[in-house]
């Protein structure tokens, strides 16, 4: 520990602690463009001047180390001169646009020169001009408001690993620039948008739009892969607009991945705003009652044995209970959340669980990777794993097609025979696990979804105890989900029942009456004529186009709703707008139904809701935390470790910008799919 | 007067051979082992005794330098390394060196090397001295084939691997952290400081880097000892040092001389003096670009040293002295370095970044006289904004020159402000 004085305070800091750090131990506030805590120290905005005893010059404090009873002052007229000299000279060749810029009301620039700024110019040449970059459908540039703090170029290439972006010239010629004319291809480029303190880089489908002073901010969660994101999001009046990443160290740290962040022009497009019904082979509009009939008479008569119900990706807790408690009391037991018919076992939550937690990747010091793409996956998870690779000694080691992770993988082999032949110590990579004292193991839920998934997940979890992953202390067994829905529904047994269908028994026409809530992640239109399907959900997809009822739903901006994410995190998405049209949330909607059977689901509000959500699975009495932590019982789920087949692993995410209904009705990640992969390109509307 | 005893440089101006065997006629690589064998803390001591100062511009005494280099090795190899990006204008002095005593700096190499325990030395070397680079690397090849360097580095038992490495022409790959960023293959651009080179430098392990000059002088130190180096020049501003004299004088050339020769007696015995006599001159730029300008009154008296200098406001930098007679237009002269320094500033730190190109368009206005005589002020005041503020010392020799102008020049602007309004007034009213 280092003791020394700031601005008359003393404090007592860790050694290396940067004299900027101290500072705002001490409470002092300091200003800064480059410094960033989850970047690199670059040190030249120099903003950040501070006065040290005994040094005759300012120091730029971000990248100035404490040393014992330093005596600091951050007040001082050397530091107020210095950093009005800073500031004029950022501000000489800026173009001072606030007016027509969209971070204008959120721009550290506009927020410093209020307080280091003069009111009229010394400077009598005429401003320098940058012509604009063309960094993709994602990021707009106006190249003449960068001050060149390089925080995007810092991101890129330490975070994101994608170094694509660079400083080209001298002097004030400097422009960053990627240096072959790219578009930027990392699914975390988004986040350069926010880390730029000016209006340099902003969002390109934003431009324009709003100004940040008329929106209103909701915290929530993101649904949009299964990392669970935790988001603010901006509406005006009935729209969303925006979609920013909120800091919670555990999760995402204050990243957020570029789907979450752009595809929110999709909840504007190809929405159900109101309930349909199939008549004479076409859909026609209805009214609730006439819904709600329709269905109620398809199901009058109709046994137990023969409804079913699928849940999907994107639905949260609260409708997946009511939904089975509705199944329950019409004697179903005919469930299923896995549309990708993977063999997750649901009999054990650490059969499931990314156990070692997110931010427990950190204390990891090796990995085995089956059969994920974390990249696409779970793009901000990755740039976890990344940033442990980035801090050394962390060998990784993936089983399945080679693949661009953004950090150094050794490739062991594409199928899940290289389980066995690292069993056996036959490869030198065995050695490296068997080294580690916390090693892990990520195994992605495609790897599941195969014929012989079951044999997959014993043979994982059989290597796991083998290599010392299952330890009270330590657990280092994790299921990769890329669904947001998907542990929820786990946790709350939303799975078929013993001897009731699954889900590829009920899409084969096991069942006369299927009910989606919002699953659209598997070819409907093959379920066959004679079922009769509801679809509950908020996009005109894949499920409502096969559907015989359709009743509109709410997306997740617009319901509260309960999340887990792959850790086994319950979080809060909270309402930010109000469905569109005649759509409810759809929890309500199921509520409403169950009083039209006769069978009445015992809450009439989203308390009683939740305080049964908390009596079925105790994840969701612990908001935001976490169950405890370490293997308590090694032994394995059930299934033949060498029941595994020759077949290579697949990556189940081909296009990563378009994976779901909002996605996939969202024009900016069409254009995103025409940029980056364009041979997969689908027409959005 | 240097008497030709005192002189280091005995090939400065290419009469003898450049190579080994020439080389070894005037004195080098003459007991290197020897001198190794006294020990590093002994040559270390010596260099400080002699009061050796860093002969890049900086005048860091070498001796403490060196001694900030870890005497014992965490695990890490230490380098040394040679700055010969020599690119200050007006300076020309390790050129000659490296073209006519390339011997001198190499045998100086391993002696520093050794004495701060360094493995091997890194010469970068400015790209466009194409032909120095070529005879500096067939010297090279010259030492190792005559076991001078390598593995039991001329007899001595210590192993000492010399590399030669072309820059590509930026002025400020000659500032030290920005030359180890080039070194590394990256974009020229200086480090943060804390950490030194010392501590963290080349490749991440401990560094010197020392001048060209700096090192050549180290054999004749350690033959000659330091009680004969430091008898020569001033207390604190001891030996010996190569000026170069360039500009409005009858014959500009390099030569070595004591340190602290009065400026005029330096001009008049071996530059012919000022092109029309002394009375002629108008200011002189004594330690190349970088450093403020000094009026004639200034120049009758002053000593070249790096104290004298410092106490007239200027300095000794690269001791390249730039002689302006009273033809010349002193603003445009400034101006013109303006836009040096304006066009090889990195753009990393935003006060040089966008302060140079604010003092080269102001500067340029002044040639014409087209600004406001307030704008002096302002001008002087945006120097002074920059010094001190930057990461590297580039902002500061941006700021000095202008600085120096306004301090000793300021009525020539006046007039011209003054001239160009009147201009102006008549050519409305015509």
């Amino acid at each position: 520990m280092v003791k020394l004085s700031v601005d008359g305070i003393e404090i007592e800091v860790p050694n290396g602690t940067s004299v900027l750090q101290a500072a705002e131990l001490a409470g002092k506030e300091i200003p800064r463009f480059c410094y960033h805590e989850r970047l690199s120290v670059a040190g030249n905005c120099r903003m950040c001047l501070v006065e040290v005893d005994k040094v005759p010059k300012p120091v730029a404090s971000c990248a100035w180390p404490v040393a014992n009873g330093m005596v600091v002052k951050t007040d001082s007229p050397m530091v107020r001169n210095g950093r009005r000299g800073v500031m004029e000279f950022l501000l000489i060749n800026h173009p001072l646009d606030c007016p027509i810029c969209d971070q204008g009301g959120e721009c550290d620039l506009q927020d410093e020169s209020m307080g280091y700024g003069w009111d009229r110019s010394r400077f009598r040449e005429p401003k320098r001009a940058v012509r604009e970059k063309d960094f993709g459908p994602l990021v707009k540039t106006v190249m003449t408001r960068c001050i060149h703090c390089t925080r995007c170029i810092r991101f890129l290439a330490e975070v994101a690993g994608v170094p694509q972006l660079g400083a080209t010239g001298r002097g004030e010629d400097m422009e960053i620039d990627t240096h072959i004319k790219l578009a930027l291809s990392s699914e975390l480029s988004g986040n350069i948008i926010d880390l730029c303190p000016v209006g340099a880089l902003t969002s390109k489908p934003y431009a324009f739009i709003a100004r940040s002073w008329e929106l209103a901010r909701v915290d929530s969660i993101d649904v949009l892969d299964a990392v669970g994101t935790n988001i603010s999001v901006d509406s005006r009046g009935p729209e969303v607009l925006r979609v920013l990443p909120r800091i919670n160290d555990e999760v995402n740290e204050e990243w957020l991945a570029d789907k979450s962040r752009f595809a929110i022009d999709g909840l504007k497009h190809r929405r159900l705003d109101r309930p349909w019904i199939r008549r004479n082979s076409k859909l026609v509009p209805a009214s609730w009652d006439d819904a709600f009939h329709v269905i109620a008479a398809r199901l009058k008569g109709l046994s137990g044995e023969k409804i079913g119900a699928i849940a999907g990706d994107l639905a949260d807790a609260e409708s997946m209970l009511a939904l089975k408690d509705l199944m329950t009391a019409l004697g179903s037991r005919n469930l299923d959340c896995r549309q990708d018919g993977a063999r997750l076992d649901a009999s054990r939550r650490d059969f499931y669980l990314l156990n070692t937690t997110i931010a427990g990747i950190e204390q990891a010091d090796a990995v085995l990777i089956l059969g994920a793409d974390p990249r696409r996956e779970a793009p901000v998870l990755n740039a976890r794993i990344r940033k442990r690779w980035v801090a050394g000694n962390f060998p990784v080691g993936l089983i399945g097609p080679a693949v661009d992770l953004t950090y150094h993988a050794e490739l062991l082999g594409d199928g899940p025979a290289s389980l066995a032949r690292l069993l056996a110590g036959e490869h030198p990579f065995a050695a490296k696990l068997r080294a580690a004292k916390r090693p892990m193991l990520i195994l992605g839920e495609a790897a599941l979804a195969r014929a012989d998934g079951a044999a997959v997940l014993a043979a994982a979890w059989r290597l796991a105890a083998e290599f010392g992953m299952l330890r009270p202390d330590w657990h280092g067994f994790n299921v990769l989900h890329t669904a947001a829905a998907r542990v929820g529904a786990l946790d709350l047994g939303f799975v078929p029942g013993a001897g009731a269908k699954d889900f590829s028994a009920m899409r084969a026409g096991a069942v006369d009456l299927l009910w989606l809530l919002g699953a659209d992640e598997f070819d409907a239109a093959r379920i066959p004529p004679a079922v009769f399907v509801v679809y509950q959900g908020h996009h005109g997809d894949r499920g409502a186009a096969r559907a015989d009822v359709i009743l509109p739903g709410a997306a997740y901006t617009e319901k509260h709703g309960t999340y887990v994410n792959t850790e086994g995190r319950a979080q809060r998405g909270r309402l930010a707008v109000y469905p569109p049209g005649e759509a409810r949330e759809d929890w309500r909607i199921l509520r409403a139904f169950s009083a039209v059977v006769g069978h009445s689901l015992p809450y009439d509000d989203l308390e009683s809701l939740r305080r049964r959500l908390a009596a079925v699975h105790p994840a969701f009495a612990r908001i935001g935390s976490l169950g405890a932590p370490g293997c308590a019982d090694p032994t394995g789920p059930a299934g033949d470790p060498a029941a595994v087949l020759p077949t290579p692993f697949s990556y189940p995410i081909a296009n990563y910008y378009q994976t779901d209904p909002i996605s996939r009705a969202s024009p900016t990640m069409a254009r995103c799919t025409e940029t980056f992969s364009p041979r997969l390109a689908q027409a959005a509307e | 007067m240097l008497a030709d005893r005192d002189r280091i440089f005995t090939n400065l101006y290419g009469q003898g051979d450049w190579r080994l065997a020439g080389a070894r006629q005037r004195g080098d690589w003459g007991g290197t082992a020897a001198i190794l064998a006294r020990g590093r803390d002994a040559l270390i001591d010596e260099a400080k005794a002699s009061g050796l100062r860093g002969r890049g511009g900086a005048g860091f005494p070498t001796g403490v330098k060196w001694s900030f280099m870890p005497k014992k090795s965490d695990g890490r190899p230490s380098y040394l390394v040679i700055n010969a990006d020599e690119s200050e204008p007006g300076t020309c002095k390790d050129r000659d060196i490296l073209r006519n005593d390339p011997h001198k700096l190499l045998e100086g190499a391993l002696i520093a090397g050794f004495a701060m325990g360094a493995v091997a030395a890194y010469i970068y070397i400015r790209g466009e001295f194409y032909n120095e680079a070529m005879r500096l690397e067939a010297a090279v090849k010259e030492c190792y084939e005559a076991g001078l360097l390598g593995r039991n580095a001329a007899g001595s038992g210590y192993d000492f691997d010399v590399f030669v490495h072309r820059g590509a022409g930026a002025y400020i790959c000659g500032e030290e952290t920005g030359l180890l960023e080039s070194l590394e293959g990256k974009k020229g651009m200086p480090r943060l400081k804390p950490p030194f080179p010392a501590a963290v430098g080349l490749y991440g392990c401990p560094t010197t880097v020392n001048n060209v000059e700096t090192i050549a002088m180290v054999p004749e130190i350690m033959r000659r000892g330091a009680a004969w180096f430091s008898a020569l020049g001033r207390p604190r501003n001891s030996g010996t040092k190569l000026f170069c004299i360039s500009g409005h004088v009858e014959k500009p050339c390099n030569v070595e001389e004591e340190m602290g020769i009065p400026l005029r007696e330096l001009i008049e015995k071996h530059a012919g003096g000022v092109r029309g006599g002394w009375d002629n001159l108008l200011a002189v730029i004594p330690g190349g670009s970088s450093v403020p300008v000094i009026p004639r009154a200034i120049c009758d008296t002053v000593l070249m040293d790096f104290d004298s200098l410092k106490d007239v406001q200027s300095g000794l930098g690269t001791a390249a002295v730039i002689v302006m007679d009273r033809s010349t237009d002193i603003i445009r002269a400034i101006a013109r370095l303006s836009r040096f320094y304006k066009h090889e500033s990195c753009g990393q730190c935003t006060p040089c970044r966008e302060g140079t190109g604010w003092l080269m368009r102001v500067m340029n206005r002044f040639v014409e006289g087209r600004a406001d005589i307030e704008e002096i002020d302002t001008l002087d005041k945006v120097t002074r904004q920059i010094e001190g503020h930057t990461i590297c010392a580039l902002g500061d020799a941006a700021a000095w020159p202008v600085q120096g102008l306004i301090r000793h020049f300021r009525p020539v602007i006046e007039e011209r402000i003054t001239a160009f309004r009147q201009r102006s007034v008549r050519m409305a009213a015509d």
